[in-house]
This record gives C-alpha cells, sequence and structure tokens, in this order.
C-alpha cells in the first residue's frame, strides 16, 4: 500500500470526529460545556449519510464526467427498502394495531401485503434490497444510456426525469408505500428502540464508520487503472473508445457502484430521521447534492464529504436563525461557487498546496478547466 | 484505375468496395472504393468536403455507412462492429485536433494506450509491469517527450501534443494507423520532423495519412489517393497525380 | 350537475302533465272571451282550466301570472266582481295588474286575497309552465323544452309538439322538436312502421348519446324496425368513436400548445444558444407575476379596462422577462459559455434565488389572475365542446411561434443569431458584435418564456413554484425535438400533449405522466439527438 496522507487525513477526521460526539454525548453530564446533546448526535448522524451521497456524485460526475441530476432518487430507493423493514419491525404496535400490515395499508383497505414486501421483515432481506434495488435501476438506467452514448447535458436531464418520475409514483398511495406520507413512526431496528440515546449514537458512529469504508472503496478505485480510465473518459471519450476501450462498461460499473454506495446512504439516513418520504425523489434534492460536491471540490471525494457536511451544517443552522434566508443562501451559493471557486475547497486548497511544492504537478481537481464541451455548447471564441 | 496498386498475392489490407455515406441529402462519400496493402503508406488527398474525414470515419466505426463493405484483412467486415472491437483489431486512429487525456500525465496517456486487456474487471486490479515500462520508454524515445513523461498531457504543446498522439497509437501497435492532418499548425522544422516518425513507422505500420500540405506529402514519399466528392478521382505517385488533369481541376488548379 | 339534472327532471314532469292536460282537453266557453276570467273564481277547476287556457294563449303576460300564481303572489278580489280583478304583489310589497303589469298606486287593501291552489291546479301550472317553454319567446327556452320531449319520447306529447311545431319558425328549435316527435313516435304503438323507420333515421341524425340510448332500447320493435335501429346505432357508435378521438386530439393539441408555449423561449436559450437554463420556468414565472401586477395596476387606474388588462401584459411580460434575461446573460452566463454544467448548476441557483424573491414580495400563495369575459365559454364544434381559454392559448402559441420565427429569419438580429450559432470566429470577424448578439438571443429566449407565463396564468394557479413544474417537461420538448430545431420542437410538444392525453384516461393521470416521461426515456436512449437531429460533420465533436 502506497503511503496516502490523503486518505488517512480524511478517514482520520470522519472517525475521529464520530468518536468524540459520541464521548462527549455519553459520557458527560447534560450540565457539562462539553454535552452534546442527543438531537446534534442524530443532525452529525444525518450529515453523514448526507456525505456518502455527495461521495457517490463525485465519483461519477467527478470522475466520470456523468453530471447526475437523479442521485438522491437512488439514496431514497435505499431509505425505502430499509424503511420496508422498520415499518414490519413495529408489528402489532401500529395504530390500527394490524400484526401483518403497516398502518397505511390498513388505512387504504388493504387486506394482504403485496408480494414485493415479501421478506421485509427480516433484516438481513431488506439489507439485500438496500444494494440491489438501488443497483438494478441504476443498471437499466446506465445500460441504455450509456450503450446509446446519451452524453452530457442530454443525461443529466434523463437523469433528473427519472427522479421527478420515480417522486410521481410515490406519491401514489397505490404503489403500497405510503403515498404522500411515506413511512414513519418507526419503533425499532434489530430490536434495539430507534429513539434511544443509545441506538442514535450507535447509529451516527456506523454511519461514519460505512463512510470512511466507502471513501476508502472510492479512493482505492480512482487510482486504479480503471480510475485512470475513467478519468480519460471524462475527458476525451472517443479517444478512449479508438484506443479500444468500451467507455460505456465503466461507466456502467461506475454509475452501479454508486448507486449502490448512495443508496447504503439512504438506508442509515432513515433511522436517523425517522421518516422517508416521496419529496426525498424532488429534483431539487439532488441537484443540491451536486452542489455539495462542487463546493467540497468535484474529483477530490474527500471535497464532497466536507461539502455535504458544510452545507448541511449552514442549512440547519440558517433555517432556524434566519427562515426565508436560505434559499437565497443556497442560490447564491450555486451562482458563487460555479463563478468563483470552480475547482472547491479541496480542489483550490490542494492545488495551492502542490504549486507550493512542486510547480508543475498536475492539479487535483478538475474544475480548473472547462468541461469537455457538450456539443449542444457553441464553442466561445478562443 | 491506375498504378500503385500493386497486384499482391496477399489479399489487400484494408479494402473499401462501394461506400456510401449520406448526411441529410449530402453524399459525403459516393460508391468510394479504396485498397490499401500490408505495410504500405498512402497519402490522401482532396479538396474540404471531399470525404477524408468521413472514410476514416467508415473505416474506425465512428458512422456507418449507407451502402458498401469496409474489409479488414481476411473478411473482417468493419461496418458491423464498433470503435473499440475496431481499435482492438489493431486499427489506430489519430485525430485532426490533437486528442489527448489533458489531466493525466504523458506517462500514464500511453500506460492505457499500451496494447492490454481494456476490461474494467483487468483494469481494476492491473499493475504496471516491468514490460510496460520498458515499452513506454522506447515510444518516449521516439516520439522526443521523455523529460515531459511526468507533465500533465494539457500543459504540452500543441506539437507536442500531437506527437503524444502518435506515440499513443504506437503504443496500441496497430496493424493500421490513420492520421489525420498531422502536420495541421505545426512549425516547418516539426513538419519535417513528423514526416520522419511516420516513415520510421511505416517499417512496422500500414498507414493512411490524410493531408492538405502537398509539401509534406511529397515528403512522405507515399502513393497518393485523390478524394473528390466521395469519390477516387485519382491514384498514383504523387508526380504522376499532380499532372492529371482532372486533379488539377478541382483540387490543385487555384 | 345534479343541479341540472333536477331542473331537466322537473320540466320533463311539467310536459307529461301537460300532455296529460291536452288529452283531457274540454273547452271552456266562458275563458275563450278572457283567459284571465276563471282565475278569479274560486272554483278550483275553473282556475285550473283557466290555466291551461291561459298557457296556450300566447298571451305575453300568461308566463307572469302563472308564475305569481305558483308562488302565492297572485291576488284578486274578496268577493267576485264582473270585472275579475287581477293584481300581482311584487317582491317589494307593491302591486301591479295582472292583465298590463302597470303599476297599481294605491293597493286595494282589504278588499283582496290571494288566489289559493289545491294540487289538481298545482299541476295545471307544472304543465302550463312546460307548453309556456315550448312557447317561449326565448329560443334557448324553446329549444330546451324540445330537447326534454326527446328524451321523454313519450307518445303522449305527439299532440303537443305539433301544436308547437305549427308555431316554430325558428329552423333549429324545428329540428329539434321533428327529432323530439320521431323519438315519440318510435315508442308509440299507433304509428306505422314505415313512418316508424323513418323516425328512426331521423333520429339516428342526432348522432349524440340520447339518440343512441333511445335507438339501442328499440331491441324489442317490430323487426325491421329494430333492425334499422341496430344499424344506426352501429353507426353512431363510429361517429361518437370519431368525436372521441378528435376530442382528445383536441385536448392533446391543447396540452401540447401549453408545452410548446413554455419551451419555445428555451427552443432559443438550450436550442440555439446550447444554454442551459435552469431558471427558465421562474422567467415564465415572472411572467405571469407580471400579468397579476398589469391587472391589479389596470384595475385600480383604469377599471373600465380591466377586461384588456391582458393585452397590455403580454408586451409588459416580455420586456420585463426579456430584460431580466439580458441581465443574467450579463451578469453569470457570459462567464458560463462553454461550460454547460457549470451553467446548469449557476442557474438552478439562480432559479432558487428568484423563487424565494417573488415569494418575499407576493408570498407563497396562490395569486387570483382573473380571466377577461371574452376568454371564458365555450364552442360547440359538432360533437366537440372546445373551451374558449385553450383556443385562445392554441392561437396564442401559433401566433407567438410565428413571430418568433419571423425575427428569426427575417431580421437583423435573426440573421446575427445564426451566423454566430454556426461559426462564432467567423461572424465575430465579419463585425458582428457577438457579446451582445448573445445578449440580445438569450433575452428574446427569456422574453418569450415571460409570454408564456402570461398564458400560463390562466390555465394555472401562479405561484412562486409555477416554473417548477414545467422546467422539466420544457427540456424533454426541446430535447425530444432535437435541439437547435424549432420545428422538432413544435412535433415534440404536440406528440407529447397527445400522447399524454391518449395516456390519461387508460392509465390515470399521474401514471400517464409517468408512462411519458419512461417512454421518453426510452425514446432519448434510441435517438439521443431527439426527432430532427441536426446532423453532419459540424455536430460530431
Amino acid at each position: 500500500m502506497q503511503r496516502d496522507a490523503h486518505s488517512a487525513l480524511t478517514v482520520g477526521l470522519i472517525l475521529g470526529g464520530a468518536l468524540l460526539m459520541a464521548v462527549l454525548d455519553l459520557g458527560t453530564a447534560a450540565t457539562s460545556a462539553l454535552h452534546v446533546p442527543d438531537f446534534v448526535v442524530s443532525l452529525v448522524g444525518k450529515y453523514l449519510c448526507y456525505a456518502m451521497l455527495a461521495l457517490a456524485v463525485d465519483l461519477v460526475w467527478g470522475f466520470a464526467g456523468i453530471l447526475t441530476l437523479g442521485h438522491a432518487a437512488f439514496f431514497a430507493l435505499g431509505g425505502y427498502a430499509m424503511g420496508m423493514y422498520l415499518m414490519r419491525e413495529i408489528g402489532a404496535r401500529g395504530v390500527y394495531a394490524n400484526p401483518h400490515l403497516p398502518d397505511f395499508m390498513v388505512f387504504i383497505g388493504w387486506k394482504e401485503l403485496p408480494w414485493y414486501w415479501f421478506g421485509s421483515n427480516h433484516f438481513w432481506f431488506a439489507m439485500i434490497l438496500v444494494v440491489l434495488v438501488p443497483g438494478l435501476l441504476a443498471f437499466v438506467f446506465g445500460f441504455l444510456a450509456f450503450r446509446s452514448r446519451v452524453t452530457g447535458v442530454y443525461l443529466s436531464i434523463m437523469t433528473q426525469a427519472l427522479t421527478y418520475a420515480l417522486m410521481l409514483a410515490f406519491f401514489r398511495n397505490d404503489m403500497g408505500f405510503g403515498g404522500n406520507n411515506g413511512m414513519t413512526d418507526f419503533k425499532d431496528i434489530l430490536g434495539f428502540p430507534v429513539s434511544a440515546r443509545t441506538t442514535e449514537v450507535g447509529l451516527m458512529l456506523l454511519s461514519a464508520a460505512i463512510l470512511a469504508a466507502q471513501f476508502l472503496l472510492a479512493r482505492w478505485l480512482v487510482r486504479s487503472r480503471f480510475g485512470q480510465v475513467l478519468v480519460a473518459v471524462r475527458d476525451a471519450e472517443s479517444r478512449t473508445r479508438f484506443l479500444g476501450y468500451r467507455p460505456e462498461s465503466y461507466k456502467l460499473f461506475v454509475f452501479v457502484l454508486s448507486a449502490v454506495m448512495a443508496g447504503i446512504g439512504g438506508a442509515l439516513y432513515v433511522p436517523q430521521v425517522g421518516i422517508i418520504n416521496p419529496s426525498e425523489f424532488a429534483p431539487g434534492n439532488s441537484i443540491e447534492a451536486v452542489i455539495w460536491v462542487a463546493l467540497g471540490g468535484r474529483g477530490t471525494l474527500s471535497g464532497a464529504i466536507l461539502g455535504a457536511v458544510l452545507v448541511n451544517f449552514a442549512k440547519s443552522w440558517s433555517t432556524t436563525a434566519f427562515p426565508g434566508l436560505w434559499l437565497y443562501a443556497l442560490g447564491g451559493l450555486f451562482i458563487a461557487v460555479t463563478l468563483f471557486l470552480p475547482r472547491g475547497i479541496v480542489g483550490s486548497l490542494a492545488a495551492g498546496l502542490s504549486r507550493l511544492s512542486q510547480p508543475s504537478a498536475a492539479p487535483l481537481a478538475v474544475g480548473a478547466r472547462p468541461e469537455p464541451a457538450c456539443h449542444a455548447a457553441p464553442e466561445p471564441a478562443p | 484505375m491506375t498504378a500503385g496498386v500493386a497486384a499482391a498475392v496477399s489479399p489487400p489490407l484494408l479494402r473499401l468496395e462501394n461506400v456510401s455515406v449520406t448526411f441529410d441529402g449530402f453524399r459525403a462519400l459516393n460508391e468510394l472504393s479504396f485498397s490499401l496493402n500490408e505495410g504500405e503508406m498512402r497519402a490522401v488527398i482532396g479538396p474540404n468536403g471531399a470525404g477524408k474525414t468521413t472514410m476514416m470515419d467508415v473505416i474506425t466505426g465512428k458512422t456507418r455507412p449507407d451502402s458498401g463493405r469496409a474489409l479488414f484483412g481476411i473478411e473482417t467486415d468493419l461496418t458491423s462492429l464498433d470503435e473499440a472491437a475496431i481499435a482492438r483489431l489493431g486499427i489506430g486512429r489519430k485525430f485532426q485536433k490533437p486528442t489527448v487525456f489533458e489531466f493525466h500525465t504523458v506517462w500514464t496517456n500511453l500506460l492505457l494506450a499500451l496494447a492490454s486487456d481494456r476490461r474494467p474487471r483487468f483494469s481494476l486490479f492491473a499493475r504496471q509491469t516491468p514490460e510496460e515500462r520498458e515499452r513506454i520508454e522506447v515510444i518516449l524515445a521516439t516520439i522526443r517527450l521523455g523529460e515531459q513523461r511526468r507533465m500533465p498531457a494539457g500543459a504540452l504543446s500543441h506539437g507536442q501534443k500531437q506527437w503524444l498522439e502518435i506515440g499513443m497509437l504506437l503504443a496500441q501497435d496497430p496493424r493500421l494507423l490513420l492520421v489525420d492532418e498531422p502536420a495541421a499548425g505545426m512549425t516547418d522544422a516539426e513538419t519535417r520532423e513528423t514526416a520522419e516518425l511516420l516513415r520510421e513507422i511505416n517499417r512496422v505500420h500500414s498507414l493512411v495519412v490524410v493531408e492538405h500540405d502537398m509539401a509534406f506529402v511529397r515528403e512522405l514519399g507515399a502513393t497518393v489517393s485523390v478524394l473528390h466528392e466521395g469519390s477516387l478521382l485519382a491514384e498514383g505517385a504523387i508526380d504522376e497525380v499532380s499532372e492529371n488533369p482532372r486533379v488539377i481541376e478541382v483540387y490543385l488548379g487555384r | 350537475m345534479t343541479e341540472g339534472n333536477r331542473g331537466k327532471g322537473r320540466r320533463l314532469g311539467r310536459l307529461l302533465l301537460l300532455c296529460l292536460g291536452f288529452a283531457l282537453f274540454r273547452p271552456a266557453p266562458a275563458a275563450a272571451a278572457d283567459p284571465f276570467a276563471g282565475l278569479a273564481s274560486p272554483d278550483f277547476s275553473r282556475i285550473e282550466q283557466a290555466v291551461e287556457a291561459l298557457a296556450a294563449s300566447g298571451n305575453p303576460r300568461a308566463a307572469a301570472l302563472i308564475d305569481a300564481l305558483a308562488a302565492n303572489r297572485l291576488y284578486t278580489w274578496r268577493w267576485p266582481r264582473p270585472d275579475n280583478g287581477l293584481f300581482i304583489k311584487e317582491p317589494d310589497g307593491g302591486f301591479v295588474a295582472a292583465r298590463t303589469g302597470e303599476k297599481i298606486a294605491t293597493p286595494p287593501f282589504p278588499v283582496i286575497r290571494p288566489v289559493i291552489v289545491n294540487d289538481m291546479v298545482r299541476s295545471a301550472i307544472e304543465a302550463a309552465r312546460g307548453m309556456l317553454d315550448l312557447l317561449s319567446p326565448a329560443l334557448a327556452v324553446r329549444g330546451k323544452a324540445a330537447e326534454a320531449l326527446f328524451e321523454a319520447a313519450d307518445p303522449a306529447s305527439l299532440k303537443l309538439i305539433d301544436v308547437a311545431l305549427a308555431r316554430e319558425r325558428n329552423p333549429g328549435v324545428r329540428r329539434l322538436l321533428l327529432e323530439a316527435q320521431a323519438a315519440a313516435r318510435l315508442n308509440s304503438a299507433a304509428t306505422s312502421i314505415a313512418e316508424r323507420i323513418a323516425a328512426v333515421k331521423v333520429v339516428a341524425g342526432r348522432g349524440d348519446l340520447p339518440a343512441r340510448a333511445l335507438l339501442a332500447s328499440l331491441g324489442s320493435a317490430p323487426s325491421p324496425v329494430a333492425r334499422a335501429a341496430a344499424a344506426a346505432v352501429h353507426q353512431i357508435d363510429r361517429t361518437l368513436a370519431l368525436w372521441n378521438v378528435l376530442e382528445t386530439v383536441y385536448y392533446g393539441i391543447s396540452l401540447g400548445s401549453v408545452l410548446l408555449l413554455a419551451a419555445a423561449g428555451l427552443a432559443i436559450t438550450f436550442g440555439v444558444m446550447g444554454v442551459i437554463n435552469m431558471a427558465h420556468g421562474e422567467i415564465v414565472m415572472v411572467g405571469a407575476y407580471t400579468t397579476l401586477v398589469v391587472q391589479q395596476v389596470v384595475a385600480a387606474t383604469f377599471p373600465a379596462f380591466s377586461n384588456e388588462s391582458l393585452i397590455l401584459s403580454i408586451p409588459a411580460a416580455f420586456l420585463v422577462a426579456g430584460l431580466l434575461g439580458i441581465v443574467i446573460e450579463q451578469t453569470l452566463i457570459r462567464f458560463l459559455y462553454g461550460r454547460p454544467l457549470e451553467t446548469l448548476l449557476a442557474t438552478w441557483g439562480l432559479s432558487l434565488v428568484l423563487i424565494q424573491t417573488v415569494r418575499s414580495i407576493f408570498g407563497p400563495t396562490n395569486q387570483d389572475v382573473s380571466s377577461p369575459a371574452w376568454m371564458s365559454g365555450a364552442v360547440h364544434l359538432g360533437g366537440l365542446t372546445l373551451t374558449l381559454n385553450r383556443l385562445w392559448i392554441i392561437a396564442f402559441t401559433i401566433a407567438t411561434l410565428a413571430l418568433l420565427m419571423a425575427v428569426l429569419s427575417h431580421t437583423r438580429l435573426g440573421l446575427s443569431m445564426r451566423a454566430v450559432t454556426q461559426n462564432r470566429r467567423m461572424a465575430a470577424a465579419m463585425g458582428i458584435r457577438t457579446p451582445l448578439v448573445d445578449a440580445l438571443t438569450f433575452g428574446l429566449g427569456c422574453g418569450i418564456a415571460g409570454i408564456a407565463g402570461v398564458a400560463l396564468s390562466q390555465i394555472d394557479n401562479v405561484s412562486p413554484n409555477l416554473g417548477q413544474s414545467y422546467i422539466i417537461d420544457s427540456f424533454l420538448v426541446v430535447v425530444f425535438g432535437g435541439v437547435g430545431n424549432l420545428w422538432g420542437a413544435v412535433v415534440a410538444a404536440l406528440i407529447l400533449g397527445i400522447v399524454n392525453m391518449v395516456l390519461e384516461p387508460i392509465a390515470g393521470a399521474v401514471l400517464g405522466k409517468i408512462a411519458v416521461l419512461v417512454l421518453l426515456i426510452l425514446f432519448i436512449q434510441r435517438r439521443p439527438r431527439g426527432l430532427f437531429p441536426v446532423r453532419g460533420r459540424a455536430v460530431e465533436a
């Protein structure tokens, strides 16, 4: 294994920060100045899940050049798979006290579970769904899209249409996923009550560990020859074709992997926030995830995590401190980052550092240079 | 049609048979037939819109012809294959505008071009082998970019990028090389060196060179095929062709 | 709906009673001289006869009198007098003379009493009202009455229809009456087979659902009639199916024109310039809010012209949205040319800012933009009902598009625009100020979006979220049609609209929409460059 200070630092920060949070919550008295309240722990857990989504977006956007505007769909699908298990865990403790059916199904007058809920009462089965459902959707969508060489903005618009269609579908009551209200009122997960303090801390720590693992996997991937081909595809797709590579296979692999990563993030997200509903599919969510990556630094992986945590922290803070201003701030962030910080935070830092040490080294981030222009765009006069 | 097509004992390496391509009513290629022998270097010239680039597109699988066949070696029909499959058969292509991986170093550019398994499941676990290192060193020497091996390709000059791209084609080790306007935008010295490089490459590889610059074509010393309005107008040695009245009329005249 | 049906039922009841009345018609010599006289009688049967006579008399005061009687507002002398005086108490408490309608200055209290009615008289009143309807001077009332008779298809009404036919001059109502007569004959055992077959033809001529229902009920009729009826039902089914298809197509075109209007501006900014403007929907929204503001300003300053404020909104929305577009281009887009993905993100951010701004100024709720009178109502065309506002929007879309195409192909700006798109450097070298052309082109696209907002304000809720519901659809229209191709967008919008409308009854609105999205995704996989791709070497980058 090569020395990799970047990875060590990132993983150290994730795990160290999470452990510190856990200790400050469980290990200090509620009156102590150092005490971290429970709600902060679950908030941090939520940020970590968003960071998984951001990591997934960075993997496909930063390294394969696929600007996905529908990745929150995979996140939400993973969340729904987990939600199905959590609903079944409620058992007879629901409002209607029906031991077999979730409340919302009783409410719309269903008599038995639909076939696709089969097995969702087993945790292991739900975990297979968490991986399989986003992965399968990404595979089918990616297979069709990449094979017919849909690229650039076209692909972006199609991913957005995909998540939009899913949102409309999940809003329907007869989809069997709770319609408008989604799934909520969870009681416990693997026997641990979801709202217990220790469960919350445990889930947060688990999220941190899985995020770190996902980061290491992604980091290993982009530094392999596979990753080099991926970047080559991003920068000059037709050249890779004429060299004998099939870009579609590379894109498909990374797209499916990324969808699964996002799905796992969604699955961890649901027990920590206690609800999953169709608004998670809203096109705006996916685009927001892209700006986390852009802010942190596209193509840096660690930047994606940083961006997700920063933006979501700012969102939690400003929606309570200055409600009504958040959309201005978010909108302004989109504009400011694209105009003034094209490499993102980590990208700019890395570029600055490498300029200090060796002037001619390759920049780490990709934002510095224009995209390979999509054919719809006019070439600006140089 | 004329001389230059030697009565070869072995079948030609590349044979286009009555290939036609239409874009929105515009006939880019019109019943074009073309043949190239193993080990041969051929220069293709013609005015703008004569179909030179479209011909390359058909051979490399970028464009599917409306009719006709493109045969490579013994009866491999290129028109049913995609770019990657054609590249794996041993046909390399250099674009008019130099296309290299700007964020990768010169070294990585060549590494990615080296002939090896191109599938994702291989590349995930691929390690650089000593033979690969050795071959890259050889190519770096050939294209005179040994000094720049650690530089990102995006930082190279225009001429250097052209050479890197040619180096990548060499790394691919193809049987046939298609080179589109290699001398475009080069200085006179670079042009001469490029011609020399191509002649050197021709010792091992077959070549089709599309070019506008007649001096460069002369320097290559290759057989010349003249395209006009999507079909073959004339073929032969450069002096022969440049005296052909039809060629003078449509191309050299002005 | 139920309200209307109940009204219809009541009318029908009256007519049937009226028929009954005719069957029992007895001459009343006393009433013949003065049809009003009987009403002053204390004898219920004389009142009843008087009501019947009055209805048949065609007297212009008959309706007012019978209405007053029904409402217990008809008065007469407490003790009979020879003039048989009759008075109507007006809602305001004053009295008028029943026969002339003249006002009576000093009410003749206390020597008058209300005319009392019993059930028998009430029935007569109902019947008389039906007759009055058929003889009413108002065309629409007569039409409705005849239609009700058709639907009743009661042989007992034949006589009444004859009376009405003899008086009727209006060809439309005459036709309705003839149809009612045919319908009644079909159910009458006294009519000959030949006459009934002729009646089948008349009824079948209507070609609508009531006619079909009537004909379909003739299964037990004598076989030649039943055969003719069955054939006619089949024919009507085919006609109805055709109208159904036409109606679906019309709704499809209507939806398509809305989509097209929303996408037309995008076809310029995205299709021609290649700028991914995710704030396009919000520009449309700004256009809709401009309509709202113009409407409020006009209502406050020139209330007389509030019906015409919509016309003023069109240039206003174009200017506001166009200027906004130029500002956006100058401050944002300009720096991002050639970087489509960054443009996408920045303009998305801009859309958030615009939404929040509008929300802070106008509030988050739906705003009420009223439709002018000339846009409400509907036109009937054969079996089609075309609502006027939809028709106006289709016409408006055509006009906007025609104007846009004219600008593109016949003005200096259009020429420069096309030159810059095709070869920016060459255009610049020829002295075209490309930055200016960029700004104006973007402004034009946004201005068109603003105009779309005016139209959408007439059919959709005007809220800060208006734009978001159109942005994905708009992009799909442009991509589906083929980028850079205005005609492609037209065809794409129409196809999308019609497919949506065809799928909707089969799959339901939401599933239909999902199906359209999935179909589009699959289509773009097959033809990544849309329906009408711009082909050739120029686009092969």
